[in-house]
């Protein structure tokens, strides 16, 4: 008998088949080359904690990278140095390191970025979510996701010399 | 899109590596054998699953049926797969495995459950005459019905059951496994 029959989830299987490299390279992008891996390996143990638990079987990508992103940030926070004021500098230390990836001129100038431009911009492209999805992740709402993409592309734009398609 | 954004979605990682998990609830893996492609599935220890139905399909139901946490795992189908290959090699007649029809109905339980002790190795039993055992003479369709849908192949053992006139009617795997199953065990 089924254990609930509202909602039909996949088998977990399913989802790591279809998703596993989307969540191994957002977590590479968010969290460096180094890192990156322990924050995909823990994304996935959180979420098959979660999944006998879950009620809706809606948007299981976006949820998975919601996991992943929060793994980044947690981890990110677990590493910064105690500081008597959150004085944390603009620069994220602990971004890919832009020399090991293809295009390194572009991530490097990503790394740059305020950490939550930083984590929005890579949500909405290299994770190819839209702004509810990167406002989930962030917990915030799809205007301010919005916002910290746009502002994050004018800086990129800026520093790199592109302009406007 | 722009120039930018495509460059920021073009981001490719080299040598990614795939999550490990412990145990799920539903172990699985695809097994090769002589007689096609099998599915095989584990949950707490007992056997749920030895079908030639495909994976897709397969996990679907187990998930619906046991738990969603299934994964494909080879390692806790060892004892399985190793029991399985000794008989396909003629070198086990009786299986030692706990089974769960979790995946059958409640007919094909009555039917299914005790059709080792129907059933023995080297030997036919027909359709009617099961239904016979069974208590229900005039199900003898019904019976093989629900042989039909059996989700523990081999391991009971519904290639053992065939028509009155000696024809071998059908099975999951083809007529062609059901044929070798059965010159196995006579030869055997």
């Amino acid at each position: 008998m089924a254990p609930d029959k509202t909602v039909s989830l996949p088998p977990f299987q399913a989802l790591v088949d279809a998703h596993w490299r989307d969540v191994a390279r957002l977590a590479r992008a968010l969290a460096g080359p180094v890192d990156g891996d322990d924050v995909a390996q823990r994304a996935w143990e959180k979420a098959f904690a979660a999944y006998s638990g879950l009620t809706s079987a809606k948007n299981l990508r976006s949820w998975l990278l919601t996991i992943t992103a929060r793994c980044a940030t947690d981890l990110h926070r677990a590493r910064r140095p105690q500081r008597p004021l959150d004085e944390a500098p603009a620069v994220a230390v602990d971004g890919p390191d832009a020399a090991d990836w293809p295009d390194p001129d572009l991530w490097r100038a990503v790394n740059e970025l305020p950490e939550r431009q930083r984590f929005a911009i890579t949500l909405k492209y290299v994770g190819d979510l839209d702004h509810h999805g990167v406002a989930a992740a962030l917990d915030t709402t799809p205007a301010a996701s919005r916002r910290l993409v746009s502002d994050a592309l004018a800086t990129l734009r800026t520093k790199l010399g592109v302009h406007h398609g | 899109m722009d120039d930018l954004e495509s460059r920021l979605s073009r981001l490719t990682a080299p040598d990614l590596k795939p999550p490990v998990f412990p145990t799920a609830d539903v172990a699985y893996t695809l097994h090769d054998t002589p007689i096609g492609t099998m599915l095989l599935a584990v949950a707490n220890g007992r056997v749920v699953a030895s079908s030639f139905g495909d994976e897709e399909t397969m996990t679907n139901r187990l998930a619906r049926a046991v738990s969603t946490r299934v994964l494909r795992q080879p390692r806790p189908l060892d004892d399985v797969r190793r029991q399985l290959d000794e008989y396909l090699a003629g070198r086990r007649h009786e299986f030692d495995l706990e089974v769960d029809l979790a995946l059958a109905t409640p007919f094909q339980r009555l039917v299914l459950t005790d059709l080792p002790t129907y059933t023995s190795y080297g030997r036919t039993t027909t359709y009617g005459e099961l239904a016979g055992e069974l208590h229900k003479p005039k199900a003898a369709r019904a019976v093989g019905t629900a042989l039909g849908g059996n989700p523990v192949c081999v391991v009971l053992p519904c290639h053992r059951v065939i028509g009155s006139s000696g024809a071998l009617t059908g099975y999951a795997g083809g007529l062609d496994a059901k044929r070798f199953l059965l010159n196995l065990e006579a030869k055997s």
